[in-house]
């Protein structure tokens, strides 16, 4: 993958295919560690010990259209190129967590890349759910929750097209923020 | 860009509100795009990106838009599927941000298939 932001897009399909209709997902730069940490948690169905196991391995999957499910590897993977590791938790009937950590700095290490784009592009196919988006860096912190937002809008659905371009353009513009000058 | 705030919000709603809220039930054209790994891989975050900016242009609203897993055809990813009704779905293969704004203002608003970028005619299993 070219940028974290798709990783998340991936592992967060993972949970929509699990019947979760909440996502959450933290992102917590942490410069004076030199740490990234991205954490993303769904309320769908979950996975026994045995199944757990075997998502992590690549040639498993639940789907039946190919053989092979390259989600969790690709992100693992991408973490201990960079100096950190990911760490998957799961229950049946408690959903499922992913905490995936990289060396901040390291040469290795992908862009962020497009976190709106990802996150609404989700949005778009899957209405119904509502994600709580969490970007961190030192004390900074920027928010997103779309029951909030879905409040807001009395029935109008997520995936307007309207909203859903306000959507991305919020989630951006606050990202820049946190970020600050060095992140553009 | 202004610092969008919950006013901007609130005017978007009043819009949409106007213009009769469907998207859900009775959609004429069905615009699937799929979002498995191999796809996210390939490009279909943009693909949809672009969909979303064409979908607040365009004035009609039977149009819906949804995501699917992979489909098996890993290697022609990104893939899109476009159902208008009571005509046969059209799988597009190795879409773009360009093709899918053609495909949009072409297929889906005229009604012209976009041969050059099919895959395939037919239902997907």
């Amino acid at each position: 993958m070219r940028e974290l932001a798709l990783h998340v897009m991936d592992i967060m399909e993972n949970g929509l295919d699990a019947g979760a209709d909440l996502l959450t997902v933290s992102i917590c730069e942490d410069r004076e560690r030199n740490l990234l940490e991205i954490d993303i948690a769904d309320n769908g169905r979950g996975m026994d010990a045995e199944t757990l196991e075997r998502a992590l391995n690549p040639f498993f999957t639940t789907r039946k259209t190919r053989r092979v499910g390259l989600g969790f590897s690709l992100l693992r993977e991408a973490c201990r190129r960079c100096g950190g590791d990911m760490e998957v938790r799961s229950a049946p009937g408690e959903g499922t967590r992913v905490k995936a950590s990289f060396q901040a700095d390291h040469i290795d290490l992908a862009p962020m890349g497009d976190v709106g784009g990802a996150l609404t592009t989700l949005i778009m196919g899957n209405p119904h759910v509502d994600i709580v988006y969490t970007h961190r860096v030192g004390d900074r912190v920027f928010e997103v929750d779309t029951r909030e937002m879905r409040e807001e809008l009395e029935g109008v659905a997520l995936n307007h097209p309207d909203v859903i371009l306000f959507l991305r353009d919020t989630i951006r513009q606050g990202i820049r923020r946190v970020c600050g000058a060095q992140k553009g | 860009m202004a610092k969008l705030t919950i006013e901007d919000l609130k005017k978007i709603k009043e819009k949409a509100k106007k213009s009769t809220a469907l998207r859900e039930g009775e959609a004429t054209v069905k615009i699937t795009v799929h979002m498995g790994t191999c796809g996210i891989a390939a490009g279909a975050r943009e693909v949809m990106d672009a969909l979303m900016e064409e979908m607040a242009e365009t004035e009609r609203d039977d149009i819906q838009v949804v995501s699917s897993g992979c489909m098996g055809m890993c290697s022609s990813e990104p893939n899109v599927t476009v159902e208008v009704k009571d005509q046969p779905p059209v799988i597009y293969q190795l879409m773009d941000r360009n093709k899918m704004r053609q495909v949009f203002k072409r297929h889906v608003l005229k009604g012209e298939v976009q041969s050059d970028f099919a895959l395939a005619k037919g239902k997907e299993t």
